[in-house]
């Protein structure tokens, strides 16, 4: 169980009331395929990954972004006990989707850096930090039911 | 997984032309941001008198590392050969475990998408990244 303090909770609340989903999801994503493309092999039905253009440009990719970033929220909204959180998530991660976990740290490194492009300055190295906490909080929880 | 192609030399390459301008405030920014967001690598930082992420020292120290990144562009042809020196000085003086290099290059990354948005693309991070991999690999050749 993580603990937080108030000023950690108030400042991942605070991102996420500003955070554009629409914008965010689809570039995390989307870096995420282009940048560690071995992570392609979960979406093999997504059509054309074959570069940067056809990834950034593919429709699918950009309605899974959003999906995923939405993920987030579960835990944005249970920061008390995340692993209850995404115990259900975990299950489908490891029995039906099959994810490496390993892959959690690429796609959230590359949600960290979207992010950081987004909020310029005002994403400090304590915004980072607690921000990075979080989503190891979010990874470690979505690892939990691997067996 | 670190093999740079000549599409990652000529990105990294033109992209350092970009931003070598900041490279004391992206090297500074780097350091901060590690000590803040790693708090374990301050460890070796103990005979700093102040090891506050924003102190004259840690400053300094950012540009120091990030002249080496400067110069290690200008020897991506042979990164082995080029660090030695650097590579003798982290293995035997510094004894930096090698696992923090991943994560000052994490931080570089996440400088260069605050200072640089626009530029700092998809295809610019997977080079940049590969780059620093490589550098990583350079810097712990002569650890064992």
């Amino acid at each position: 169980m993580v603990n937080w303090t108030k000023t950690e909770k108030a400042t991942i609340t605070d991102i996420f009331s500003h955070l554009d989903y629409d914008d965010i999801g689809p570039k995390a994503l989307s870096r995420c395929l282009i940048v560690y493309p071995w992570t392609q092999r979960y979406f093999s039905g997504f059509g054309n990954l074959y570069n940067a253009a056809a990834i950034i440009g593919n429709a699918k990719v950009a309605e899974h972004g959003i999906k995923v970033l939405h993920g987030l929220d579960l835990g944005l909204k249970k920061m008390d006990n995340i692993e209850a959180a995404y115990a259900d998530l975990s299950s489908l991660h490891s029995e039906k989707l099959h994810v490496d976990p390993d892959n959690f740290k690429l796609l959230s490194d590359c949600i960290t850096i979207v992010l950081a492009a987004k909020l310029g300055s005002a994403f400090t190295a304590e915004t980072q930090a607690t921000f990075q906490k979080f989503l190891g909080a979010v990874m470690s929880a979505l690892g939990k039911q691997y067996h | 997984m670190t093999t740079l192609t000549a599409k990652d030399k000529q990105t990294v390459k033109a992209f350092w032309a970009k931003v070598s301008g900041k490279s004391e405030d992206i090297g500074a920014d780097a350091v901060a941001r590690m000590l803040v967001v790693y708090p374990q690598t301050k460890i070796y930082f103990s005979h700093w008198p102040d090891q506050s992420p924003n102190s004259p020292a840690a400053r300094k120290h950012g540009i120091t590392v990030m002249m080496g990144v400067g110069d290690a562009v200008t020897k991506m042809d042979d990164l082995k050969e080029g660090l030695k020196e650097l590579s003798q000085l982290h293995a035997f003086t510094l004894r930096v475990d090698p696992g923090n290099f991943k994560i000052l290059s994490h931080n570089i990354l996440v400088v260069m998408a605050v200072m640089f948005p626009t530029d700092f693309t998809p295809d610019v991070h997977v080079s940049l990244d590969k780059f620093l991999a490589a550098v990583s690999l350079a810097l712990s050749e002569k650890y064992r």
